[in-house]
């Protein structure tokens, strides 16, 4: 799998929000084989450190590092925190968010294309929080984009993939384009699933962090993702609405 | 001069964003930063000039998803 010329092994990658403490965040990192976390910036109170400490254990790991611009609402905020997000982490990859709704979390995806483009234009790698539609898709493709991150549910709802067939259609139109489900994703199966439709990987959170326990659910995720992924490869069988025997018919003993 | 950091008042002496980091107390810390809503990168936060009532914003690595 491929990220912006970036060879990765691991087709999960995880956010860092929410676990019960900094120890189960990194052994959860560490059972999900994950090679790529996500990170925010955050306002830091003069002599606090509190960012310091959590950034020395996210170097610790030894992942590659995706920060977000989870909570802006405007192209400018977004635009502003990418390009704080790039001097503290030396990175240029940016998991784009603007968020549309309050409720729903979804993505403002005219504001996205806006601000995709403005960060595709300064050597940014953008990595899009982006709807199932299309036409969405190809904005922002032509805006620069060579990564697309489709909501599966609403953020932190642990629903699952609520429209798998517009995923399906997503996969069929851009074959070339990593393909990445963000958001949604409640268990294990969920990312199977995902995985099954031909997407090359998974963005989840709340789903490891939020587990009775996180550290087991992220080997579960590792072990799901990796099943869904081999599945796709062995091309599945096609799906029919009417039952069709497995064992033969024919040489059936006569016996009413 | 007042200045607002992270959204509060606060009173400094220094001039510029660098100084007025260092008097914070952020000298050696791992931040970005913005004043009024427009980043300012580490190398020239020893050239911009502050001027009262100004918006600095200090952020830092945190979890996110």
């Amino acid at each position: 799998m491929d990220f912006y010329g970036v060879e990765l092994s691991s087709r999960l990658l995880l956010g860092t929000a929410q676990y019960p403490s900094p120890a189960i965040l990194a052994d959860a990192v560490r059972a999900s084989c994950t090679e790529v976390v996500t990170v925010s910036l955050r306002r830091e109170a003069a002599r606090s450190r509190s960012g310091q400490s959590f950034w020395s254990l996210i170097r610790s790991l030894g992942v590659r590092i995706l920060p977000n611009t989870a909570g802006c609402h405007s192209v400018k905020e977004a635009v502003t925190t990418a390009q704080m997000a790039r001097e503290v982490f030396e990175t240029n990859w940016i998991k784009l968010e603007v968020i549309g709704d309050t409720d729903t979390l979804q993505p403002d995806v005219f504001s996205l294309v806006e601000a995709a483009r403005i960060l595709a234009r300064d050597a940014f790698e953008v990595f899009p929080y982006t709807s199932d539609d299309l036409s969405v898709a190809d904005r922002l493709i032509e805006a620069g984009c060579r990564v697309l991150m489709p909501l599966g549910a609403p953020i932190g709802s642990g629903r699952g993939l609520n429209n798998p067939f517009a995923l399906r259609v997503m996969r069929s139109r851009f074959p070339d384009i990593p393909l990445v489900v963000d958001a949604g994703i409640g268990l294990p199966s969920h990312a199977a699933a995902a995985m099954e439709l031909g997407f090359d990987a998974v963005l989840l959170n709340t789903a490891v962090a939020k587990a009775g326990d996180p550290v087991a659910m992220a080997a579960a995720f590792a072990a799901a993702v990796e099943a869904g992924r081999m599945a796709y490869r062995a091309d599945p069988m096609p799906q029919r609405d009417m039952a069709s025997p497995s064992t033969p018919v024919l040489g059936m003993a006569m016996l009413a | 001069m007042q200045i607002i950091l992270n959204g509060e008042q606060r009173e400094i002496a220094a001039s510029v964003l660098a100084d007025a980091l260092i008097e914070l107390g952020y000298d050696t810390a791992t931040i970005a930063t913005a004043v009024n809503g427009t980043f300012v990168a580490a190398r020239l936060r020893a050239s911009t000039s502050l001027r009262a009532g100004d918006a600095i914003e200090v952020v830092a690595p945190r979890h996110g998803g």
